[in-house]
């Protein structure tokens, strides 16, 4: 089999002293950021990105590094969950149904647990789903041309706001807004500025990294401020623990939910703009319909503490998949996961598993690894985790806030691109209280100018012809699919939305 | 009301958008499709999501009080202050006000601020600089 020896290469690289003190760092620092509330996995990861390039890592480091941050932050979002009822991060939001009310009953410790287990056997079938489904789709993506990467493009942005957005015309708008930041800087292919304005600093682009970091983490700052929420959640409600081992029954009656949500949740994150959130609430309602007999879900059924935990962290695993065969990510963090391997000069895609399979197949085993580290941190040492949930916002923000620029004056060193991470905070602020997404604007400065270039490609080989977008049944089946995909939730999307975000507190609004 | 503010302003964003598209000044040698086709169609999505955005409002977002805007407008302020000053005063003084300032807004006492915000600027400096060799910016001492 040559994918076991593939991965057999990728744990000699990743069982080195240095990437093993990563994953772990990784896996700490993730895990106390999905558990404070306000810090999901894309803010977790985006202030984290100029550590990993100041520190000189190579390509595989950094993705070890970052990508454990982002297993540990899916791992994490549960413990604020299930301890005070805010969930850590937008996935966690279904945990809070079933785990609160076992923490009620004094029954934290298992509920923590428990959902640490099934936390890993979310992530672990997700880990395997990548390593077979990946190399398949690689093979189909060997097909594309530049007329189909630009409908795949097409497709990403169409189906990105989905479900999470409740308006389609504000996706719309997040997406066009990122793109047309990705065109300002000189042309590659013709070398004239565009949209600079005279403005020596932005002849090079925007910057994607000081992007992503305003937008995410200096917005949070923003509403942190807004809200003068200063003081901890956690002040003032007494936490008790309990008993840290779920017992066999529990573990055996959740083994049947565990395996169902996993493969659920892993779909749901490989499938373009569905991300671990959905993964988590499909999960959880398909095992309230199927199982729950005794109207027990809701009020402390382990089993609905399971299922949605199984299910993000599988869907957590799997938007991993067309981020790294196709370099389309399919959920916010994963592009901030591609905004790493682009700057290290990296491009996702087919072409990746030829000419750098030690990066891919090294993080696949470090994703094992990490995974087995989570599950070694999360359950015997999640006292820990609990009373970081007392740190204090009014302490935290300022921190966040600082490490925000320290990191982008770490990589640029100029003021320069301060004022304009700035600039973004603040736009990220107003659009998140306007409810546009902040996901496809990231994805939109990231992308644009591959796509641009694609698009630019394909009609100059048909020499000007712009028939030739639509000219093979593959662009014609995936542009089909782009605007099905951005249509039908204009139906169904009001449905799900409200039904998720029922109970939704105000807290975590990012999306994964 | 926000959401017909937003689309008209969205509107307006993306009319700006093509007339900069438009000023662009195109080389004797270009490919097929140019530079100016792209944006162009970047501006028209734009606009006409903004007209959806203008004829659909969504419900009205709760904005914060206007003293909370002021004081999230003081914020921007200290930091954008905080990006000009980092070169002039080097990296640990200017933390540790900008720090101390937001912990104070988020609520700490002025004495508490103090402390947290040159905690905060310390603890940075040695973590990134001293520990893992991160430069950054030096004032007039040294640091």
């Amino acid at each position: 089999m040559e994918i076991f020896s593939s991965l057999g290469d990728g744990f000699v690289i990743a069982l080195t002293w240095q990437n093993l003190v990563l994953a772990i760092l990784g896996c700490f620092l993730g895990t106390i950021m999905g558990a404070l509330p306000g810090l999901g996995p894309s803010n977790g990861v985006a202030i984290l990105i100029p550590l990993a390039f100041t520190l000189g890592l190579g390509p595989t480091p950094s993705m070890i590094l970052l990508t454990s941050v982002y297993y540990g932050a899916m791992y994490g979002g549960r413990i604020s969950s299930i301890l005070l009822n805010i969930p850590g991060d937008e996935p966690a939001m279904m945990t809070c149904l079933d785990g609160y009310p076992m923490a009620q009953q004094g029954r934290a410790g298992e509920a923590l647990s428990l959902s640490g287990v099934a936390s890993f056997v979310g992530a672990f079938f997700a880990t395997w789903g990548l390593i077979f489904l990946a190399p398949q789709l690689v093979k189909f993506a060997l097909l594309f041309g530049p007329a189909e990467y630009f409908a795949l493009f097409a497709l990403a942005f169409a189906t990105l706001g989905g479900v999470s957005s409740t308006n389609q015309a504000k996706s719309a708008f997040a997406a066009m807004l990122g793109l047309g930041l990705a065109v300002v800087g000189v042309d590659t292919q013709t070398g004239v500025p565009r949209l600079t304005f005279g403005e020596v600093h932005l002849y090079d682009g925007l910057d994607f990294l000081v992007a992503i970091v305003g937008l995410f983490a200096l917005s949070e700052v923003f509403i942190f401020l807004e809200h003068r929420h200063g003081a901890a959640d956690a002040e003032g409600k007494k936490i008790v623990i309990g008993r840290l081992t779920p017992s066999f029954s529990v573990l055996k009656a959740c083994t049947p939910t565990m395996l169902r949500s996993s493969l659920l949740g892993f779909v749901a994150g490989v499938l373009p703009g569905a991300g671990a959130s959905l993964g988590s609430f499909i999960s959880y309602s398909m095992e309230k319909r199927l199982v729950d007999r005794k109207g027990t879900f809701g009020k402390g059924d382990p089993r609905g503490v399971a299922a949605p935990e199984a299910g993000n962290n599988a869907a957590a695993g799997g938007a991993l998949v067309p981020m790294l065969a196709l370099g389309v990510p399919g959920s916010g963090t994963t592009a901030v996961l591609l905004a790493v391997l682009l700057s290290l000069n990296i491009t996702p895609g087919p072409l990746l598993f030829q000419n750098n399979p030690d990066v891919v197949w090294g993080l696949i085993a470090a994703l094992f690894i990490a995974n087995f580290i989570l599950l070694a941190m999360n359950i015997p040492m999640v006292g820990l985790f609990t009373r970081v949930l007392m740190v204090p916002p009014r302490i935290l923000m300022p921190v966040v806030a600082m490490v925000s620029f320290v990191g982008i004056y770490g990589i640029s060193g100029s003021s320069f691109d301060l004022l304009v991470m700035i600039a973004f905070g603040v736009m990220g602020w107003v659009l998140r209280k306007l409810d546009v997404p902040l996901v496809p604007v990231i994805l939109g400065t990231l992308l644009g100018n591959t796509m641009e270039n694609n698009l630019r490609r394909a009609v100059t080989i048909s020499n000007g012809d712009y028939g030739t977008l639509i000219d093979s049944p593959l662009s014609i089946g995936l542009w089909t699919v782009a605007i099905v995909g951005f249509v039908l939730p204009i139906f169904v999307g009001r449905v799900v939305k409200a039904r998720m975000h029922a109970r939704r507190d105000t807290e975590g609004s990012l999306s994964d | 009301m926000s959401d017909r503010i937003f689309g008209a302003v969205g509107l307006l964003l993306a009319l700006f958008y093509a007339w900069a598209t438009l000023q662009i000044e195109e080389s004797f040698m270009s490919d097929a499709v140019g530079p100016k086709t792209f944006p162009l169609g970047i501006a028209a999505i734009l606009g006409l999501s903004s007209i959806v955005i203008f004829l659909k409002p969504d419900d009205e977002p709760q904005w914060p009080p206007l003293a909370r805007l002021a004081e999230i407008a003081a914020a921007v302020v200290v930091m954008i202050l905080y990006a000009e000053f980092l070169p002039i005063a080097g990296f640990v003084i200017a933390t540790a006000f900008a720090a101390a300032y937001l912990t104070w807004r988020l609520g700490s006492s002025p004495l508490q601020s103090v402390i947290i915000g040159v905690g905060t600027s310390l603890g940075i400096y040695v973590i990134f600089h001293l520990v893992l060799g991160l430069s950054l910016a030096r004032g007039p001492l040294g640091f």
